[in-house]
């Protein structure tokens, strides 16, 4: 499947933009932290894993190759010992005729020097041509001994030398033999071999000074021990694993040994002679380098990814909340314009019909009127009682239509900006009508305590109205059922009118106070669009005014305008 | 009360008809004018002592007929009478130079009490 086919099976370029359902919000949540941890952890693994091999093969190479050096040096050691001592055996039967070396008195005097120059010889003789040994010089009594049966003898035979395994022979300890065949100008042919112990290839072994944990012998090509071995059995005991594949340069097995354990057998075949060296290490003590080191790259890569994961979430979390919050916003923002145009249309046509029922209801006032009047300059007749009454009622009833038409215009105009010389304890008075019935419902302690001589301000009807109208609603949604709120108007100073707005509802914090001004801030919720006191703060600005609030959390909230008689230059329409 | 000479004006012919006759009965004379011109044709034959004026007429509207006789009268106090009480144009009603205003529908004691105020105001100048 590709790419593209998979992000979209799982829906996860899929960004809903409409409605506010927390499904929308669990998905936006689901896609960004699946498309963020792909985006950080994949690379992150893939990183992981190619550092993972690469350190590996270093760190391999590091500690193996020390030890490849090592074999190889150490064999060309073991060469050149083997190739010394066959080269002195060599020269010998070269350097002296073969009457010399028969003679046993000549011969003990050069296996002499021999021994004095160069060590590790045992015995030396001479066999002749028939196989059978013609003078001996050595610690055992082997002079005349037929070696015709032995299979060295053949092999010297054919190829002119001749590098033994290790064995105990007739001698009861480690050696080995090196023979070389030579041929007389008579064509006799006659073969000098010597002995020489293995004392030296121990020497040779303990010179590579290997640390206790590791194990250095050397094998023939039959698997059996030609040095003791740490931990794989004596001299000529069999080797307990196979041979590793033929290469006369150092290279590195891994394998289980006899005892179960892993581990790293670097070797290298000779060349000239029938012996393997091998240096065994336990696989755990080679690597334990590469085994802490990987350790920690696991560590580190667990660890980045569960701080990757924590960083994340809550990143994701607060993107997505802020994203719940702007579109809560703009939501809000949405609603108070519709509600706003909405107003304004039932405004205009209110203020349509309003005017079209004031003139009939004009016609009808003056009617009655007349009527009343005609009723009051004549005299009694039958039923004036009864004409006058219903007279009344229908004055009555045109003043209640009045009311209403001047109420709708009122409403109407609030949507006009204009400044004009008012009474404000009328527009409070008018405000307060808007909120009378509820007042009545909830048995509200509604208290105007008006300034009877406050001084007429130059300001905008309709949009004090809207201060007053919000304020009052504040105070309304703050007290309880039966509460108290009480509007005082005084006067402040000679260019200021103040209005009071007091109620013994729940109060506010200190922190909601710092924020009530702020759009879209609001503690009803769900109801609230947190414009209502963001807008009463502009109008006031617009107006030249100021606000204040005062408030205690249990105890009520007292909003105080203070408005200027005259608006300033520059302020209102 | 007798010496009182009021003009109505107004489109709505039943409304000032009716109006004009409740002010006969408390002893005021009031002309009646159905439409701008007929009421500066009215002023310019007989000038009344007060002016009543509708903002609303089809044709010459009030604030225009307020112009005229401010212009040619201004010695003649005029009220106005208006849907509602702080329209635009009764805000530009009062900047012109009338009297007051009035709010459709009226309170006749109300008329009664603006009128005797412009005489007065008239009587002291």
């Amino acid at each position: 499947m590709k790419i593209h086919e998979w992000f979209k099976s799982f829906h996860l370029l899929e960004f809903p933009e409409e409605g506010e359902s927390p499904v929308r919000y669990r998905l936006l949540r689901r896609n960004m932290l699946i498309l963020m941890l792909l985006t950080t952890i994949v690379p992150l693994f893939f990183m992981a894993v190619v550092n993972y091999y690469q350190y590996q093969n270093a760190l391999k190479d590091e500690i193996v190759n020390p030890l490849r050096v090592l074999v190889n040096k150490t064999k060309h050691s073991f060469e050149l010992f083997l190739a010394q001592r066959l080269s002195t055996v060599s020269f010998i039967a070269s350097a002296y005729p073969l009457e010399e070396l028969a003679d046993e008195n000549a011969l003990n005097r050069i296996f002499r020097v021999m021994r004095q120059e160069f060590g590790g010889f045992i015995d030396i003789g001479l066999i002749d041509e028939r196989g059978i040994q013609i003078s001996y010089v050595g610690p055992y009594d082997l002079k005349g001994k037929d070696y015709t049966e032995q299979s060295w003898y053949h092999e010297v035979v054919i190829r002119g030398t001749y590098v033994s395994d290790v064995f105990m022979g007739y001698r009861k300890f480690p050696h080995l033999v090196l023979a070389v065949q030579r041929r007389t100008d008579a064509g006799k042919t006659w073969i000098l071999r010597a002995t020489i112990d293995t004392e030296k290839f121990n020497d040779l072994i303990a010179s590579m000074q290997l640390d206790p944990r590791s194990d250095a012998f050397l094998l023939n090509k039959s698997g059996i021990l030609q040095t003791p071995s740490r931990w794989y059995g004596g001299i000529l005991d069999q080797f307990p694993m196979p041979l590793p594949p033929f290469s006369t340069e150092a290279n590195v097995v891994q394998m289980r040994d006899s005892h179960g354990q892993d581990v790293l057998v670097t070797y290298t075949y000779f060349v000239n002679s029938p012996y393997i060296l091998a240096v065994v290490k336990h696989e755990g003590e080679v690597l334990r380098a590469w085994y802490t080191l990987k350790t920690e790259i696991f560590f580190i890569f667990v660890f980045s990814v569960v701080v990757i994961v924590l960083v994340i979430l809550k990143l994701t979390e607060v993107m997505v909340r802020r994203m719940q919050e702007s579109d809560e916003k703009r939501e809000a923002a949405f609603r108070q314009m519709e509600h706003t145009h909405k107003l304004s249309s039932i405004g205009r046509l209110a203020a349509g019909v309003a005017h079209e029922i004031n003139n009939p209801l004009a016609i009808i006032n003056e009617k009655a009127g007349l009527m009343m009047d005609l009723l009051e300059y004549s005299k009694d007749f039958p039923e004036k009682q009864k004409f006058t009454s219903l007279t009344d009622v229908i004055l009555q009833s045109i003043n209640r239509c009045r009311s209403i038409t001047h109420r709708l215009l009122g409403f109407a105009r609030r949507m006009e900006v204009q400044i004009e010389v008012l009474d404000l304890n009328e527009v409070l008075q008018e405000t307060f009508t808007f909120l009378e019935k509820e007042a009545l419902y909830r048995n509200l302690d509604v208290r105007l305590q008006l300034a009877p001589d406050l001084p007429r301000i130059a300001s905008d009807r309709g949009q004090l109205q809207q201060v007053f109208l919000n304020l009052l609603n504040n105070s309304y949604a703050a007290v309880e059922d039966g509460g108290a709120v009480t509007v005082t108007s005084y006067e402040k100073d000679l260019d200021t009118v103040a209005v009071s707005i007091q109620d013994n509802g729940c109060g506010m914090s200190e922190e909601t106070i710092k924020h009530i001004f702020e759009p879209f801030f609001t503690t009803k919720k769900g109801t609230g669009t947190g414009l209502g006191l963001p807008i009463t703060y502009g109008i006031i600005k617009k107006l030249g005014g100021e606000i204040e609030v005062q408030s205690k959390e249990g105890k009520g909230t007292t909003m105080t305008v203070y408005l200027p008689k005259k608006p300033k230059n520059g302020v209102g329409a | 009360m007798n010496e009182w000479k009021v003009l109505l004006v107004d489109d709505e012919k039943e409304f000032v008809t009716t109006l004009s006759e409740r002010l006969h009965l408390r002893g005021v004379q009031a002309q009646t004018a159905f439409d701008g011109q007929e009421a500066l044709r009215l002023i310019e034959e007989d000038p009344p002592q007060v002016v009543v004026l509708d903002m609303m007429m089809p044709g010459m509207g009030g604030l225009e007929v307020l112009e005229r006789i401010r212009r040619w009268h201004p010695d003649i106090p005029v009220i106005l009478l208006t849907g509602h009480s702080s329209t635009k144009d009764g805000m530009k009603g009062m900047r012109l130079g009338a009297f007051d205003y009035l709010v459709k529908p009226l309170n006749i004691g109300e008329l009664i009490e603006k009128i005797r105020k412009a005489m007065e105001s008239v009587q002291e100048k």
